[in-house]
Protein backbone atom coordinates (compact mmCIF):
# COMPACT_ATOMS: atom_id res chain seq x y z
CA UNK A 1 0.00 0.00 0.00
CA UNK A 2 1.16 3.43 -0.50
CA UNK A 3 1.91 5.65 2.51
CA UNK A 4 2.07 9.48 2.23
CA UNK A 5 3.21 12.22 5.23
CA UNK A 6 2.83 16.02 4.74
CA UNK A 7 4.44 18.53 7.30
CA UNK A 8 5.91 17.64 10.58
CA UNK A 9 4.80 13.80 10.19
CA UNK A 10 7.15 14.23 7.15
CA UNK A 11 9.80 15.38 8.93
CA UNK A 12 9.95 13.46 11.74
CA UNK A 13 9.67 10.13 9.74
CA UNK A 14 12.65 11.34 7.00
CA UNK A 15 10.26 10.43 3.24
CA UNK A 16 7.35 11.59 2.23
CA UNK A 17 5.94 8.27 1.29
CA UNK A 18 6.60 4.65 0.84
CA UNK A 19 5.31 1.39 0.09
CA UNK A 20 4.50 -1.18 2.40
CA UNK A 21 2.38 -4.41 2.91
CA UNK A 22 -0.14 -4.16 4.83
CA UNK A 23 0.17 -7.01 7.33
CA UNK A 24 -2.83 -9.37 7.71
CA UNK A 25 -3.86 -9.15 10.99
CA UNK A 26 -4.21 -5.09 10.30
CA UNK A 27 -7.30 -3.86 9.36
CA UNK A 28 -7.82 -0.32 10.78
CA UNK A 29 -6.10 2.92 10.73
CA UNK A 30 -5.05 2.48 13.97
CA UNK A 31 -3.92 -0.96 13.79
CA UNK A 32 -1.78 0.55 10.68
CA UNK A 33 -0.02 3.32 13.38
CA UNK A 34 0.87 1.11 15.62
CA UNK A 35 2.35 -1.10 13.29
CA UNK A 36 4.45 1.80 11.84
CA UNK A 37 5.11 3.25 15.43
CA UNK A 38 7.49 -0.09 16.23
CA UNK A 39 9.15 0.55 13.02
CA UNK A 40 11.62 2.95 14.49
CA UNK A 41 11.68 5.63 17.22
CA UNK A 42 10.92 8.31 13.59
CA UNK A 43 7.75 6.79 13.27
CA UNK A 44 6.78 6.55 17.02
CA UNK A 45 7.83 10.75 17.61
CA UNK A 46 5.56 11.15 14.41
CA UNK A 47 2.58 9.31 15.60
CA UNK A 48 3.48 10.06 19.52
CA UNK A 49 0.27 12.57 20.07
CA UNK A 50 -2.31 11.22 18.01
CA UNK A 51 -4.73 14.45 19.08
CA UNK A 52 -2.40 16.12 16.16
CA UNK A 53 -2.60 13.31 13.55
CA UNK A 54 -5.11 13.45 10.79
CA UNK A 55 -5.68 10.62 8.32
CA UNK A 56 -6.69 10.71 4.24
CA UNK A 57 -8.10 7.41 2.87
CA UNK A 58 -7.75 7.84 -1.08
CA UNK A 59 -7.50 11.82 -0.27
CA UNK A 60 -10.87 11.22 1.77
CA UNK A 61 -10.86 12.61 5.87
CA UNK A 62 -11.77 9.10 8.06
CA UNK A 63 -11.69 8.53 11.45
CA UNK A 64 -8.79 5.83 13.14
CA UNK A 65 -11.16 3.07 13.15
CA UNK A 66 -11.48 2.80 9.22
CA UNK A 67 -11.09 0.13 7.67
CA UNK A 68 -8.22 -0.29 4.79
CA UNK A 69 -6.69 -2.58 2.64
CA UNK A 70 -3.78 -3.25 0.58
CA UNK A 71 -5.00 -1.07 -2.29
CA UNK A 72 -5.06 2.14 -0.08
CA UNK A 73 -3.40 5.31 -0.18
CA UNK A 74 -3.40 6.43 3.04
CA UNK A 75 -1.84 9.69 3.92
CA UNK A 76 -0.81 10.99 7.53
CA UNK A 77 -0.56 14.67 8.22
CA UNK A 78 -0.94 17.55 10.85
CA UNK A 79 -4.17 19.58 11.45
CA UNK A 80 -4.28 21.84 8.62
CA UNK A 81 -3.13 25.50 8.45
CA UNK A 82 -4.46 26.85 5.25
CA UNK A 83 -6.07 29.88 4.03
CA UNK B 1 -19.46 26.88 -10.96
CA UNK B 2 -16.42 28.15 -9.54
CA UNK B 3 -12.83 27.86 -10.58
CA UNK B 4 -10.69 26.46 -8.36
CA UNK B 5 -6.65 27.07 -8.65
CA UNK B 6 -3.49 25.05 -6.35
CA UNK B 7 -0.59 27.12 -7.86
CA UNK B 8 2.52 28.15 -7.21
CA UNK B 9 2.77 31.60 -8.84
CA UNK B 10 0.99 34.70 -7.84
CA UNK B 11 -2.38 35.47 -9.30
CA UNK B 12 -3.63 38.76 -10.02
CA UNK B 13 -7.14 40.23 -8.38
CA UNK B 14 -8.31 42.34 -11.02
CA UNK B 15 -7.41 39.88 -14.36
CA UNK B 16 -9.10 37.24 -12.22
CA UNK B 17 -12.21 39.70 -11.78
CA UNK B 18 -12.51 41.04 -15.30
CA UNK B 19 -12.51 37.40 -16.54
CA UNK B 20 -15.45 35.74 -14.38
CA UNK B 21 -17.72 39.47 -15.01
CA UNK B 22 -17.21 39.12 -19.14
CA UNK B 23 -19.56 40.36 -20.91
CA UNK B 24 -22.50 39.39 -17.98
CA UNK B 25 -24.62 42.12 -17.02
CA UNK B 26 -26.92 40.01 -14.19
CA UNK B 27 -24.00 40.31 -11.42
CA UNK B 28 -25.03 42.86 -8.88
CA UNK B 29 -21.59 42.01 -6.66
CA UNK B 30 -18.34 40.71 -6.37
CA UNK B 31 -16.72 40.07 -2.64
CA UNK B 32 -13.39 39.16 -3.05
CA UNK B 33 -10.97 38.33 -0.45
CA UNK B 34 -7.12 37.97 -0.45
CA UNK B 35 -4.79 36.50 2.50
CA UNK B 36 -1.23 38.10 2.33
CA UNK B 37 1.74 36.73 4.56
CA UNK B 38 2.35 39.14 7.70
CA UNK B 39 6.00 39.49 8.69
CA UNK B 40 4.77 38.99 12.35
CA UNK B 41 3.52 35.81 14.40
CA UNK B 42 3.14 37.11 18.26
CA UNK B 43 6.63 38.92 19.46
CA UNK B 44 8.14 37.05 15.94
CA UNK B 45 9.18 38.51 12.93
CA UNK B 46 8.63 36.45 9.64
CA UNK B 47 11.16 35.85 7.16
CA UNK B 48 9.92 33.31 4.83
CA UNK B 49 7.40 31.08 4.94
CA UNK B 50 6.60 27.70 3.27
CA UNK B 51 3.54 26.38 2.19
CA UNK B 52 3.08 22.53 1.58
CA UNK B 53 0.51 20.99 0.53
CA UNK B 54 -1.28 17.78 -0.60
CA UNK B 55 -1.77 17.91 -4.84
CA UNK B 56 -4.70 16.68 -5.82
CA UNK B 57 -6.72 16.04 -2.56
CA UNK B 58 -6.08 20.19 -2.15
CA UNK B 59 -8.06 21.10 -5.33
CA UNK B 60 -10.87 18.20 -3.99
CA UNK B 61 -11.31 19.74 -1.39
CA UNK B 62 -11.43 23.12 -2.60
CA UNK B 63 -13.83 22.18 -5.34
CA UNK B 64 -16.40 20.38 -2.55
CA UNK B 65 -15.92 23.27 0.15
CA UNK B 66 -17.40 25.71 -3.38
CA UNK B 67 -19.82 23.01 -4.51
CA UNK B 68 -21.38 23.26 -0.54
CA UNK B 69 -21.24 27.20 -0.69
CA UNK B 70 -22.83 27.10 -4.20
CA UNK B 71 -25.72 24.87 -2.56
CA UNK B 72 -26.23 27.44 0.03
CA UNK B 73 -26.38 30.56 -1.56
CA UNK B 74 -27.63 31.86 -4.85
CA UNK B 75 -23.67 32.40 -6.43
CA UNK B 76 -23.49 33.63 -10.12
CA UNK B 77 -19.78 32.18 -10.26
CA UNK B 78 -16.32 32.34 -8.33
CA UNK B 79 -12.88 31.81 -8.31
CA UNK B 80 -10.63 30.20 -5.52
CA UNK B 81 -6.50 30.40 -5.72
CA UNK B 82 -4.52 28.68 -3.15
CA UNK B 83 -0.68 29.26 -3.48
CA UNK B 84 1.84 26.74 -2.21
CA UNK B 85 5.85 27.41 -1.93
CA UNK B 86 8.18 29.50 -0.50
CA UNK B 87 6.17 33.07 0.55
CA UNK B 88 7.48 36.14 2.06
CA UNK B 89 5.77 38.90 3.89
CA UNK B 90 3.61 41.30 1.44
CA UNK B 91 2.99 37.85 -0.82
CA UNK B 92 -0.32 37.17 -1.95
CA UNK B 93 -1.49 33.36 -0.53
CA UNK B 94 -5.56 32.87 -1.12
CA UNK B 95 -7.89 34.71 -3.04
CA UNK B 96 -11.48 33.82 -2.70
CA UNK B 97 -14.13 35.62 -5.16
CA UNK B 98 -17.77 35.32 -5.09
CA UNK B 99 -20.40 37.02 -7.27
CA UNK B 100 -24.01 37.05 -6.57
CA UNK B 101 -27.15 39.22 -7.65
CA UNK B 102 -26.95 40.56 -4.35
CA UNK B 103 -24.41 41.14 -1.99
CA UNK B 104 -25.31 39.10 1.42
CA UNK B 105 -25.18 36.08 -0.68
CA UNK B 106 -21.74 37.10 -1.76
CA UNK B 107 -20.31 38.51 1.43
CA UNK B 108 -21.60 35.50 3.80
CA UNK B 109 -20.42 32.70 1.16
CA UNK B 110 -16.81 34.09 0.85
CA UNK B 111 -17.07 34.31 4.44
CA UNK B 112 -18.00 30.60 4.65
CA UNK B 113 -15.38 29.08 2.12
CA UNK B 114 -12.25 31.15 3.70
CA UNK B 115 -13.24 29.55 7.29
CA UNK B 116 -13.68 26.20 5.85
CA UNK B 117 -10.65 26.28 3.96
CA UNK B 118 -8.78 26.95 7.11
CA UNK B 119 -9.93 23.91 8.85
CA UNK B 120 -10.35 21.68 5.91
CA UNK B 121 -8.02 22.13 3.19
CA UNK B 122 -4.52 20.10 3.17
CA UNK B 123 -2.58 23.54 3.28
CA UNK B 124 0.55 23.48 6.08
CA UNK B 125 2.18 26.88 7.23
CA UNK B 126 5.90 26.85 8.05
CA UNK B 127 7.46 29.97 9.12
CA UNK B 128 11.02 30.73 9.30
CA UNK B 129 12.02 33.30 12.07
CA UNK B 130 15.29 34.65 13.04
CA UNK B 131 15.38 31.93 15.74
CA UNK B 132 14.40 28.84 13.72
CA UNK B 133 11.66 27.54 11.35
CA UNK B 134 8.34 26.16 12.67
CA UNK B 135 5.05 24.71 11.62
CA UNK B 136 2.14 26.81 12.70
CA UNK B 137 -0.31 25.14 15.02
CA UNK B 138 -3.99 25.03 14.06
CA UNK B 139 -6.12 27.00 16.05
CA UNK B 140 -8.97 26.21 18.42
CA UNK B 141 -10.54 29.45 17.55
CA UNK B 142 -10.43 28.97 13.25
CA UNK B 143 -12.57 25.13 14.05
CA UNK B 144 -15.26 26.89 15.93
CA UNK B 145 -15.61 29.68 12.98
CA UNK B 146 -15.96 26.21 10.64
CA UNK B 147 -18.27 24.91 13.23
CA UNK B 148 -20.57 27.90 13.76
CA UNK B 149 -21.71 27.38 9.66
CA UNK B 150 -23.33 23.99 10.46
CA UNK B 151 -26.53 23.72 10.33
Amino acid sequence: MDLLYFAHVRENIGCSSEQISLPDNISDVRGLMDHLRAKGRNYHSAFENEDIIRVAVNQLYVNFDHVISEKDEIAFFPPMTGG
Amino acid sequence: MMKVLVQEHDFNITAEIAGLIGKRTDIGGIVTFTGLVRDFHGSHKIQKMTLEHFPGMAEKQLEAICKTAQERWPLLGGTVIHRYGQLFPGDQIVLVITLSAHREAAFEAASFIMDWLKTDAPFWKKEETLSGAHWVDAKDADTLKTKKWQK
